[in-house]
């Protein structure tokens, strides 16, 4: 029997309750009454995983149109991004691209136009796919998550999100109404960098790096990598070794202290070997590009 | 579930089940083939349609949700005056093969040179514009160039 096409993606096979709440309000409500609700945003992960029946939910609670998750602000020290704004909207904001380079820099390399058109941020936190394009620069930033029920919100570091692939300590009642980011911090260099088979593809090893140069001294870098873990992590180990290094001597030690701090593992993308190699590689390129660029603190993103 | 749809300039109400994407209800129960199926799962772009005025994988998209949206298939772009500058560009070029991408990629670049997303017409720009869009033909180059060619006609009547 010829079983290439034995899965018809043209439709969801099954079928299911959908809510379109006007409030977000109104979405806690059906989120706490009916059994098995999910949120959907823009879908872009879900319809896929329903299509296969990696997930059957019995109810989605649809909160892509509600205003209060549509926005981007700058809140005195932070950018406040409400949850369910598009991928390309977020290529599209001035606030982004010069407060927040490095996540400016990640989204722009994600997906194709079409899917940047309809997936958001907030799904793509949500999902929590080890190899989230959004989550590295997150973490490097030390981004906030605003999580809220019913019975009021509470705000998350992004570090303690995640918890194993396609697990967070989200709770079905909850939604992600928006992430707070502090700004990009003056005179620090960035750099996100990824390895996919395609432009568009999932990345098989992504890294993110922010570091400030003093007297030739790199200090304070903080780097996160996707793909490589259960999680997207923050590379320790790696980060307190090359602090107060020089670039040349940043770029033989870093290297050697980030396998300590992954766990990559072998699946239809790469080989867990391959993505030990490439991250150190990625690593190196990230270090460099980041150095230099915080040595041109005028530098922005081309819009 | 009742929706109300502006298809290609006018209001339709439809009803549509929750499981049923944009590409379902385009196709089966609006008759309008001109909207290919290919992955079905965002990836070749073959379903491409305007919603809101973005270029969208409809085979993504749940229909319930789009309540007093604005959608656009190729059929109806390709009766534009820049429809038709594009359909002409890709003829001349010798761009289409077996021509099932093609509604795809007539839709993304009516929207990328109606957005500015392609204004130099560069090929890194191009490039990036069409990305979402697979062809198993032609290898692009064709493509490239009856984008280009477009561009160079909207330069030569002063269009922006």
């Amino acid at each position: 029997m010829l079983s290439v096409n034995r899965i018809n993606t043209y439709r969801i096979p099954f079928t299911f309750e959908y809510y379109r709440p006007r409030t977000l309000r109104e979405a806690l409500e059906i989120l706490r009454s009916v059994e098995g609700a999910k949120v959907v945003a823009g879908g872009t992960d879900l319809v896929v995983d329903m299509k296969f029946r990696r997930v059957e939910p019995k109810a989605l609670v649809d909160v892509s149109k509600l205003e209060e998750l549509r926005y981007v602000r700058l809140v005195e020290d932070y950018v406040e991004i409400g949850s369910a704004v598009t991928l390309q909207e977020l290529v599209e904001s001035e606030v982004v691209r010069a407060r927040l380079p490095l996540l400016w820099e990640a989204v722009n390399s994600m997906a194709s136009w079409q899917v940047r058109n309809i997936a958001t941020i907030g799904g793509n936190i949500c999902n929590a796919s080890p190899a989230a394009d959004t989550a590295p620069p997150l973490l490097a930033y030390g981004a906030k998550l605003l999580l809220t029920s019913l019975d009021g919100v509470r705000e998350v570091g992004i570090g303690e999100f995640f918890v194993g692939p396609k697990r967070s300590i989200i709770r079905p009642d909850e939604v992600l109404q928006a992430i707070r980011v502090p700004v990009h911090p003056a005179g620090y260099g960035w750099s996100f960098r990824k390895v996919s088979r395609t432009s568009f593809d999932i990345a098989k090893i992504s890294v993110a790096v922010l570091l400030k140069v003093d007297g030739g001294r790199i200090r304070d870098p903080r780097i996160a990598l996707g793909a490589v873990a259960p999680t997207p992590v923050r590379a320790r180990s790696t980060e307190r070794a090359i602090e107060s290094l020089s670039l040349e001597e940043a770029l033989e030690v870093g290297p050697r202290f980030v396998e300590g701090d992954i766990a990559p593992i072998d699946d239809v993308r790469s080989t867990a070997w391959y993505r030990r190699e490439v991250a150190k590689v990625l690593l190196r390129d990230s270090l460099r590009t980041a150095y230099e660029r915080s040595l041109n603190p005028g530098w922005v993103h081309e819009g | 579930m009742r929706v109300r749809l502006r298809v290609n300039g006018s209001w339709v109400e439809v009803d549509v089940e929750p499981h049923e994407t944009l590409l379902n209800v385009l196709r089966d129960r609006l008759r309008i083939r001109s909207v290919k199926y290919g992955c079905g799962i965002g990836e070749c772009g073959s379903c491409t349609v305007l919603l809101n005025g973005r270029p969208v994988t409809s085979c993504l998209v749940l229909a319930a949700g789009l309540d007093g949206t604005s959608i656009e298939t190729a059929d109806y772009l390709a009766k534009t005056e820049l429809g038709t500058r594009i359909v002409n560009a890709l003829l001349l070029e010798g761009a289409i093969q077996c021509g099932y991408c093609i509604p795809g990629f007539l839709v993304t670049i009516y929207a990328a040179l109606k957005s500015g997303m392609i204004r130099r017409g560069d090929s890194t720009e191009i490039a990036r514009a069409i990305s979402g869009n697979i062809c198993r033909c032609t290898g692009y180059i064709n493509i490239v160039k009856a984008v280009r060619r477009v561009v160079a006609e909207l330069v030569a009547i002063g269009a922006d």
